[in-house]
């Protein structure tokens, strides 16, 4: 049934591909995110600036801008950079690690703004609890608030996930043989467009159908603990 | 800086593209949004369900395949397309493009409404309905109006979305911002420098844009203001 004039497998095999990056660039989000709402709470201004810069300028460029600027703009620059320096150097970038880093950095500022909302939704009362205990503010964050916020922040993370699993169609454009990129391949080759584009919007359809299933799962799971009227 | 100096002009005009296909789109959207929103608010599955498929599928879908099935998907039904006399629009990039950001803004769009709609708090809709309002007009004084305050903001950020997506009409030959700088960067291998130029001018706009909307939200709820004039 899978078959599509032999190109079932291709299409599967970029599918597979497609949820591998994703993952990997939602891993970074989330480290990004926990790093930047660490920042955006710190008690330094030029930290709560540099990381406002940050969100602030991600949210404002295209997806596609900041692929294409980091997959060519990147090593052009370190090569102008190192020739100006007098050692020219040769650089190119794996369009799998630049594609992931780049949604991984991009989503990474949606995913601070998910956290700064979860951490603030974490009742103060405990904090203050916490360290009329002993705890330290590492040992609270890692005990108490991170936790909690996880709760928080699971339906704004399940958002997240579902607009970069979307997003990392834009890097066929660095030619990534991931499933936009395979469908395309497909398309050229049998002269039938619609059936395979077709066909890579189903998968992602059911990528979608899943992730919103796990997500209901997982948010059920972490309100365990929360009692209800 | 002079590669970016000489290609001012032709990245400006390129800055006219994106504002006119993303005004086009939000505007031929937004006016599909409202009517779909009704009729999946509607208690008749006949009426809610067709609605209730297209915005599933066009929000579970990347916007890159949607469009791609509009362009090239639509060459496989050229016989079909040719006899109804439309083939030569789909043979328009501007067109599909057009016509793909339209139907994606206007599913995102119609779920947004929907919960304007589902917001409108029930008392205002007794009321209405003690002064004798129904259908139609019951909708077009009391619910619309209502609910389009209510989903202002959540509205603004689609538009941001669907400005930034707009980028993707570059990968079918659509000369917008980010189309030109391709093209430039592609020739003078100036990539980092052009791609961070588009970068501001995507910048510059988003920006413009969110204080447009604020602008209208703040006009929208004026009445909630007292005694500001």
């Amino acid at each position: 049934m899978f078959d599509l004039d032999g190109y079932g497998p291709l299409l599967m095999q970029g599918a597979k591909l497609t949820i591998y990056v994703g993952v990997c660039a939602m891993v970074i989000a989330i480290g990004l995110g926990l790093i930047g709402v660490l920042c955006k709470f710190s008690r330094s201004a030029t930290v709560r600036f540099l990381i406002n810069t940050y969100t602030t300028v991600v949210r404002g460029v295209p997806e596609l801008v900041l692929i294409l600027l980091v997959y060519y703009g990147v090593p052009t620059l370190i090569q102008d950079l190192s020739a100006a320096l007098g050692h020219p150097v040769y650089v190119s970038l794996d369009p799998f690690i630049s594609g992931t880093a780049t949604i991984g950095f991009i989503y990474g500022a949606f995913s601070t703004e998910v956290f700064r909302g979860a951490y603030l939704a974490v009742p103060a009362g405990q904090l203050e609890a916490a360290r009329a205990c002993g705890m330290s503010g590492a040992l609270t964050f890692r005990r108490i608030t991170l936790p909690q916020m996880m709760r928080h922040a699971l339906p704004g993370l399940g958002n997240v996930w579902m607009v970069l699993i979307k997003a990392t169609a834009l890097i066929s454009v660095i030619q990534l043989p991931e499933l936009m990129r395979s469908a395309d391949i497909a398309a050229r080759n049998t002269r039938k467009p619609f059936t395979f584009f077709f066909a890579a919007s189903l998968i992602y359809l059911a990528i979608t159908i899943i992730s919103n299933i796990l997500q209901q799962w997982a948010e059920k799971r972490a309100a365990r603990g929360v009692r209800r009227a | 800086m002079d590669i970016i100096i000489e290609s001012l002009p032709r990245l400006l005009s390129g800055s006219l593209i994106t504002i006119q296909i993303t005004a086009l789109s939000v505007l031929i959207g937004f006016c599909m949004a409202i009517p779909l929103a009704v009729l999946r608010v509607s208690p008749k599955k006949i009426l809610s369900l067709p609605v209730y498929a297209f915005t599933f599928y066009f929000r579970g879908t990347p916007l890159l395949v949607q469009i791609f099935l509009i362009y090239y998907g639509s060459g496989q039904f050229m016989e079909i397309l040719h006899a109804a006399g439309l083939w030569s629009l789909f043979q328009s990039a501007w067109f599909c493009a057009v016509l793909a950001l339209t139907l994606n803004t206007a599913a995102y769009s119609t779920e947004i409404f929907r919960g304007g709609i589902q917001g409108v708090p029930a008392g205002e809709i007794e009321a209405a309905r003690a002064c004798g309002m129904s259908g139609i007009r019951l909708y077009r004084r009391i619910i619309i109006p209502r609910a389009i305050r209510i989903a202002w903001p959540a509205y603004t950020n689609e538009v941001i979305f669907l400005l930034q997506a707009s980028s993707l009409v570059s990968i079918i030959t659509v000369m917008d911002i980010t189309g030109v700088a391709r093209e430039i960067a592609a020739r003078s291998f100036a990539f980092y420098e052009i791609y961070i130029f588009a970068a501001v001018l995507y910048i510059i706009i988003v920006y413009g844009v969110l204080w447009a909307f604020r602008r209208i939200e703040h006009r929208l709820n004026a009445y909630l203001r007292v005694g500001s004039a």
